[in-house]
């Protein structure tokens, strides 16, 4: 029996926009449409196996084998630096990492700027590229109220259509970098299932394109 | 003295395979102290492939470390002897910062290097015993290939500041970024394809090397080229053939690498088992006039394998010998002596245990026999 290509998708919008993708490129499955609880589907005809996962998990789940290609936004492979292969920018799940701060904040270069970020890396290696000294402060939720509860002086988070930004009386000072989904396949899957992936950039980049 | 192979674990078994190997092809066994001066690793802090070490002071006064590489540790040793070539194998622990759980571990790593008056036949011959070890452990292998000198040529070609960009998405297979990082600092589009079709290809020799030669001439790398397929050209019609793929995203460090240089992946493991490549300039850094090659296999990544049937644990014993707490211990040790003598492995208790599995199971009997049950 074939072995089952392993896709690791992230739950949400995005997942099933690119399990469309994946659909229109010659990997069906139509049970993953179906609304249940399963986690895992499989469709042996087409010889895949998808599974939905947390968003920031997909790295992991690909990094590791235990799935052979996935989707992931460029935030999370900036962050973890995984070592995997970064095949196709799908051009989708756009938005941006930005900082944001109070409306009317000006910085002030003779104290350290304290940034509240879930995405530590990013922000470290922004604010050096900057020469601007800063203290970190990692949070893993509701980044928005840091700067309003005085916990820091700016965020740097992910901004989508910037109405949480507004909500909170933020606003965007500086795009950090742009981002947006890619297809990521394990460095020995890739080796050993080439035929398989090749097909999938070549139809998804294709499509993409 | 005599041992069955039964007695060795996975890793031990693997460790003795890639050290026959090595020695069949008359490479020297080489040992070295567990220990070495912190100093040597902060002035090559780049070439190791985690930033942790583990330090300590020792009895004089001196910051040592445990070793976290072992080529660093051969090379420190090694004295330039003109054009003689030392062929050295090891098996030793190696302590690492685990990528995954941010802690220590100790890992243990075979490898060999070939140092000295190198030329094409002993990096021919290091790239062969590359792919022998991977076929040994598992004969489903992948040995990814590439020359550093065709990747430098083309780099030579984009704008200082540029490279870092690039040679990290060449390493990731990543055609967009290179665009990206191309548009930020204006290569032009004939080499942006370029450096897009090196990220992307990947494959037989036979396939992939007519593509780089158009590029090599146009990069003034022909030589280069040259290397690579004649490295290549010693698994023609063999076996390890089949394993054998170009693939120019493989990197190294252009510190420290220079030349050929490989990566081994083996079906059923995420990562790549075996590093290698010409580390000439390592070499100079460490103010030797020679040359060297060589490579290492990771044994921490191999217990990712899945066990196959043939490699299915071997029960703790043949015979199982059931005897009373109380037995008489004249009579148990000559009864298990009796076994032992016929070939037998003989795990004696008061009871069967379904954690250490025998594949027969016996009785002692009063009179001091061995009764077996099944």
């Amino acid at each position: 029996m074939t072995e089952l290509l392993n896709i690791a998708l992230p739950k949400g919008r995005l997942g099933e926009k690119v399990y469309d993708l994946f659909e229109k490129a010659g990997f069906p499955c139509p049970s993953i449409r179906e609304n249940s609880r399963k986690l895992i589907f499989e469709n042996p005809e087409a010889g895949v196996r998808y599974f939905w996962v947390k968003p920031s998990d997909v790295a992991i789940y690909v990094e590791r084998g235990a799935a052979d290609v996935g989707v992931a936004g460029r935030d999370i492979l900036l962050e973890y630096r995984p070592e995997l292969y970064e095949l196709c920018d799908l051009g989708i799940g756009k938005c941006r990492m930005a900082v944001a701060a109070p409306a009317g904040f000006r910085d002030d270069p003779r104290k350290t700027l304290r940034v509240a970020t879930k995405f530590t890396r990013i922000a470290r290696e922004y604010y050096a590229s900057l020469g601007r000294d800063i203290e970190l402060i990692h949070l893993n939720g509701s980044i928005e109220i840091a700067p309003i509860l005085g916990l820091s002086d700016v965020i740097v988070d992910i901004v989508e259509t910037g109405t949480t930004l507004k909500e909170n009386n933020l606003e965007v000072i500086e795009t950090v970098l742009p981002i947006s989904a890619r297809l990521i396949a394990n460095r020995s899957s890739y080796k050993f299932r080439s035929a398989e992936i090749g097909r999938i950039v070549r139809a998804i980049a294709g499509g993409a394109e | 003295m005599t041992f069955s192979s039964g007695a060795l674990t996975w890793e031990e078994r693997v460790t003795f395979t890639l050290r026959s190997l090595y020695a069949q092809y008359g490479y020297q066994p080489y040992t070295m102290s567990k220990f070495e001066e912190y100093d040597l690793y902060v002035r090559n802090k780049d070439f190791l492939i985690s930033d942790g070490v583990i330090t300590f002071t020792d009895t004089t006064g001196q910051l040592m470390a445990l070793k976290p590489d072992v080529t660093l540790s051969i090379i420190k040793n090694t004295r330039d002897e003109g054009s003689s070539v030392r062929k050295l194998y090891y098996n030793e622990n190696v302590y690492r910062v685990s990528k995954s759980s941010g802690s220590f571990r100790e890992l243990m790593q075979v490898g060999l290097e070939c140092i000295g008056g190198i030329g094409r036949a002993d990096v021919a011959e290091v790239l062969w015993l590359a792919a022998s070890s991977l076929y040994a452990i598992r004969p489903e292998f992948v040995l990814d290939v590439s020359h550093l000198g065709l990747i430098g040529a083309v780099l030579g070609a984009v704008p200082p500041g540029a490279e870092k960009s690039l040679l990290e998405c060449i390493g990731q297979k990543n055609p967009h970024g290179i665009a990206d990082a191309a548009r930020e600092f204006g290569v032009t589009p004939e080499t942006v394809r370029d450096l897009q079709t090196l990220a992307s290809l990947a494959g037989p020799p036979r396939e992939v090397l007519p593509v780089l030669r158009s590029m090599a001439e146009r990069y003034c790398a022909v030589r280069d080229l040259d290397e690579l397929e004649t490295a290549l050209s010693v698994f023609d019609g063999t076996p390890l053939a089949e394993g054998i793929r170009v693939d120019a995203s493989v990197l190294d460090d252009m510190k420290y690498y220079n030349g050929i240089v490989f990566k081994g992946f083996l079906r059923g493991v995420p990562g790549s088992v075996l590093s290698g490549g010409q580390y000439d300039r390592l070499m100079k850094r460490m103010h030797r006039e020679s040359g060297a090659v060589g490579f290492a296999v990771y044994l921490d990544e191999l217990e990712r394998l899945e066990v196959t049937a043939e490699e299915e644990p071997a029960p703790a014993a043949d015979v199982l010998l059931l005897r009373d707490p109380d037995a008489d211990p004249s009579s148990l040790m000559s009864a298990m002596e009796r076994l032992v003598r016929e070939g037998l492995s003989v795990r004696a208790a008061s009871a069967a245990d379904p954690k250490v599995p025998a594949k027969r199971t016996a009785r002692l009997t009063d009179d001091g026999e061995v009764v077996f049950l099944d």
